[in-house]
């Protein structure tokens, strides 16, 4: 499909379309080389039947950003919803980059934030071109038309739909910077439209990678390492191909690949291959031995914050201090690793749902030999990422194109990963430590705090390493140097360890930990300085943190809050910033016995202008389904050789329905730009789950899961 | 050769009886609305009906399922099904949507079987599916919503 013209007609079924191209500056802009021209980007497509269809340039992976950047087009054309449409946007850098990276991907909470200005103006140019093309054909001034629910009309009673001056429209001078609407005019941003992939994800027909089948595809497993950073030594297939339907097996560099005529075989033949490890250079570490090491690390921490008097913690009255253990976590989405790819004649195409199409289409690229334009891929909703198919290092669209050449010749393959290979294959949120330390004068006021974290850093050995400065990579420490509590001199410091194990960001990335260490440290230290944990948290927020105290005092209202226990409940409260949102969030737990029954969870949220209130509902509680996960029950382990110790949802053990909380989520109304939903549900919730329990029991919550401590 | 009833149709098939109905259906079939998720009968998003009982198509040897009728989401007819799709649309319950085909399966099942169910009742039949992005709030107000749809 040619669309990087600046405006081009395609035949489509229905009729004529017009594809609108649009010249789009980015302002924010990382990276890139400064001062190039204006790059086109192509986002909606206007058929002859009406139908508006949004090109979305972000993954679609359950955050909803299929409905949501629809929204702002939809919005801005005075579109009627019933007839916007959503396909995703292929991969290609210089027309759907992500304007808070500057290259093609989605991730970091960032789909409607970076897209909120550029998707209304280009709804706002598509309107501006059918009124064009509309005042031409019946001879009115462009001003005397007005467009409501997708119907231009004229005083003179003249009307029609947006198909009828689709390709007219076409023709129209694009206008380079349209005016948007005023906030207080909008008619869909703002409202619960429904979401467009529903009907679709609810009957069976949503397309996801899994469901592609090509013209004489072979589906492909892997044979991983058992222990990471282990190499094949020698291997035997004799068995595998005798398996009926293994057509072939092939060493690729990160195992062993058996290609079959369906996916059972494959799995089967696998099963069947003899494979010798080399395992000089593997992990071999235990999960407790790695955390020892850590110990040790964070005697030579670099710091990445000071501030106020080095010596303050050495004069308090009071020295607290608590240490706080967090294990590598897999992020398990429903749908495992898979992708289709197909190679003719000097060319590939995939089709997955891949999240960071500029870091992936260059290695598929570098990796079969062929320029980068001779790679498309075609993006496919995925069925939940959390951070997995974000990766910097390309992994699995290396591996994917390093199975189709492999196989010698040209073709199509389908590679799946199973549920095992995803537990066991890496790519963790970072097992982490956490020291923290704070001294409280003779009234009780806190005078110092220090926090040291060891862990492995996610961007160091990837394509992202260059966004880090110093060789610091803030993904491992962020949440943990920009306090809004007023605690004195601090000291914020952080250790790198590194470990074959590859890591990952995982649903709020740094967050996930440094928001527990913090949330949980303080609540002790407030306790011990005699003071309620939401009143004492709002005595310590500045003056300048007005959406801090915004959503802790709405959350303290909407759950009536009343002190740490009530009734044989315990009562628990965390407060976290992360993509650019503000959370706050309050836990009501029973006593399950070893485990706390979480009951109730109240969420106040601001992000800024909410598109879409129901679809940040939604974000907030699964993100609250998920992170409780991950504080009751998640962990990888590694036992003494390095193998894992969890394989499936036996031993990695998710959260089922049984189990989830009454969620109760306040949105606070704003005029600010959209900032992230779909990671800062989570960071709030493990610590006040364990602010909660403490409340309820008197047991501190020192590592996770709460699954795992001492009964 | 097995034989095989799918969706009401009779089919011939040459796979080995040891295959897992859920690769026969999606590799042979081409029924892709069922899903792989764990392949132990751990999650629940292969779900298909076995002479009407929702059942684990990843665990199931199709050599089991010989005389029996399979019936997948695309070959679901009647009120339950349609009251449940109908209030998953409406409740907007999926996210990635990759589970969801298993829960509407085990949510129709429920309602066959119980027209009213309490909570604790959708607990006990929904139990084994999983749903990594925990929509499980919207499930259980989805089901309740068919449920009154039923009752007319």
């Amino acid at each position: 499909m040619p669309i990087l013209s600046r405006r081009n007609f395609l035949s489509a079924g229905a009729g004529f379309t017009l594809l609108l191209v649009l010249p789009v500056r980015s302002g924010r802009t990382q990276g890139g080389p400064p001062g190039l021209p204006a790059t086109p980007n192509a986002f909606i497509r206007v058929g002859a039947d009406d139908t508006v269809t949004v090109i979305i340039k972000h993954l679609e992976m359950g955050q909803g950003p299929y409905t949501g950047l629809a929204t702002l087009v939809a919005e801005e054309m005075d579109a009627d919803w019933s007839q916007i449409r959503a396909e995703a946007a292929h991969a290609d850098d210089a027309l759907y980059r992500n304007l808070a990276f500057g290259v093609q991907g989605t991730g970091g909470s960032t789909a409607i934030a970076n897209s909120y200005i550029q998707m209304r103006k280009a709804g706002a140019a598509a309107r501006a071109m059918l009124v064009a093309a509309a005042a031409a054909d019946w001879g009115v001034h462009p001003s005397e038309i007005t467009v409501r629910a997708g119907r231009l009309s004229h005083p003179s009673g003249r009307e029609a739909g947006f198909g009828t001056f689709a390709a007219a429209a076409a023709g129209m001078e694009v206008p380079q910077d349209p005016p948007l609407k005023d906030p207080a005019d909008f008619v869909l941003i703002g409202t619960n439209v429904p979401r467009l992939d529903s009907a679709a994800k609810a009957n069976g027909t949503a397309e996801f990678t899994l469901d592609l089948y090509r013209e004489g595809m072979l589906t492909v497993v892997v044979a991983h390492p058992p222990a990471f950073g282990a190499t094949v030594a020698s291997w035997d297939d004799a068995a595998a191909l005798k398996v009926r339907g293994v057509e072939m097996v092939r060493q690729i560099p990160s195992g062993i690949a058996v290609y079959a005529r369906n996916t059972f075989a494959a799995i089967k033949g696998r099963e069947a291959l003899q494979i010798q490890w080399e395992e000089a250079k593997a992990e071999r570490r235990s999960t407790a031995e790695m955390f020892e090491d850590m110990s040790e690390a964070l005697e030579g921490a670099r710091v990445v914050e000071q501030s106020g008097e080095a010596d303050a913690l050495d004069g308090a009255a009071e020295l607290l201090e608590a240490e706080y253990r967090f294990p590598y976590l897999a992020h398990a989405p429903m749908e495992p690793l898979d992708a289709v790819i197909e190679v003719t004649d000097g060319r590939a195409q995939l089709w997955y749902g891949c999240q960071f199409p500029a870091i992936d289409r260059p290695i598929v690229a570098q990796t079969l030999g062929l320029a980068t334009d001779a790679v498309r891929i075609n993006v496919l909703f995925a069925g939940g990422s959390f951070g997995r198919r974000a990766q910097g290092d390309g992994h699995f669209a290396a591996e994917v194109a390093h199975v189709a050449q492999a196989a010698g010749r040209d073709g199509a393959f389908k590679l799946l990963w199973t549920r095992e290979d995803d537990i066991r294959g890496g790519y963790y949120r970072p097992a982490t430590l956490h020291r923290l330390r704070a001294g409280l004068d003779a009234e009780g006021r806190i005078v110092g705090w220090e926090n040291r974290i060891a862990n492995q850093s996610i961007m160091a050995g990837t394509a992202l390493e260059a966004f880090m400065q110093n060789g610091l990579d803030p993904s491992s420490y962020e949440g943990s140097n920009d306090l809004p509590y007023a605690v004195g001199a601090r000291r914020i410091a952080w250790a790198r360890v590194d470990s074959p194990v590859p890591v990952l960001w995982w649903r709020s990335v740094g967050h996930t930990h440094t928001a527990f260490a913090v949330e949980v440290f303080l609540d002790e230290v407030l306790e011990r300085a005699g003071k309620d944990p939401v009143r004492g948290r709002l005595e310590l927020l500045g003056p300048e943190a007005t959406r801090h105290r915004a959503v802790l005092e709405k959350v303290a209202e909407f759950a009536d809050w009343k002190g740490r226990t009530r009734e044989g409940r315990g009562y628990g409260v965390a407060l976290a910033k992360s993509f650019g949102s503000h959370v706050a969030q309050i836990v009501e737990v029973e006593n399950g016995g070893s485990l706390p029954r979480v009951t109730q969870v109240w969420c106040a949220i601001d992000c800024g202008v909410a598109v879409n209130p129901d679809i940040i509902r939604a974000q907030m509680e699964g993100g609250i389904g998920y992170a409780l996960s991950a504080a009751l029950y998640g962990a990888i382990t590694l036992d003494g050789t390095g193998r894992v110790q969890q394989s499936n949802f036996d031993s990695y053990r998710l959260l089922r329905i049984e189990e989830m909380p009454q969620v109760h989520v306040a949105i606070l109304p704003s005029a600010e730009p959209p900032t992230g939903v779909g990671e800062p549900g989570v960071p709030p919730l493990g610590p006040a789950v364990a602010n909660a329990w403490r409340a309820l029991t008197g047991r501190p919550v020192r590592q996770l899961p709460l699954a795992q401590l001492p009964a | 050769m097995l034989t095989l009833s799918v969706n009401g149709r009779d089919l011939s098939l040459d796979v080995d009886p040891d295959t897992p109905l859920l690769w026969v259906l999606r590799d042979e079939l081409r029924l892709t609305g069922t899903k792989f998720g764990c392949g132990m009968a751990q999650c629940g998003a292969c779900t298909v009906m076995l002479d009407g009982l929702p059942t684990r198509s990843c665990v199931t040897p199709v050599g089991s399922a010989t005389g029996a009728r399979v019936t997948t989401i695309e070959g679901m007819r009647g009120r339950e099904i349609e009251a449940v799709q109908a209030a998953w649309a409406a409740i907007d319950v999926p996210q990635c949507g990759w589970c969801q085909s298993g829960q509407v399966m085990s949510a129709t099942a429920l309602l066959r079987e119980t027209p009213r169910p309490s909570d604790a009742d959708i607990d006990r039949a929904m139990s084994g599916n999983l749903c990594r992005c925990a929509t499980y709030l919207r499930i259980r107000q989805a089901i309740h919503a068919a449920a009154r749809t039923l009752e007319g």
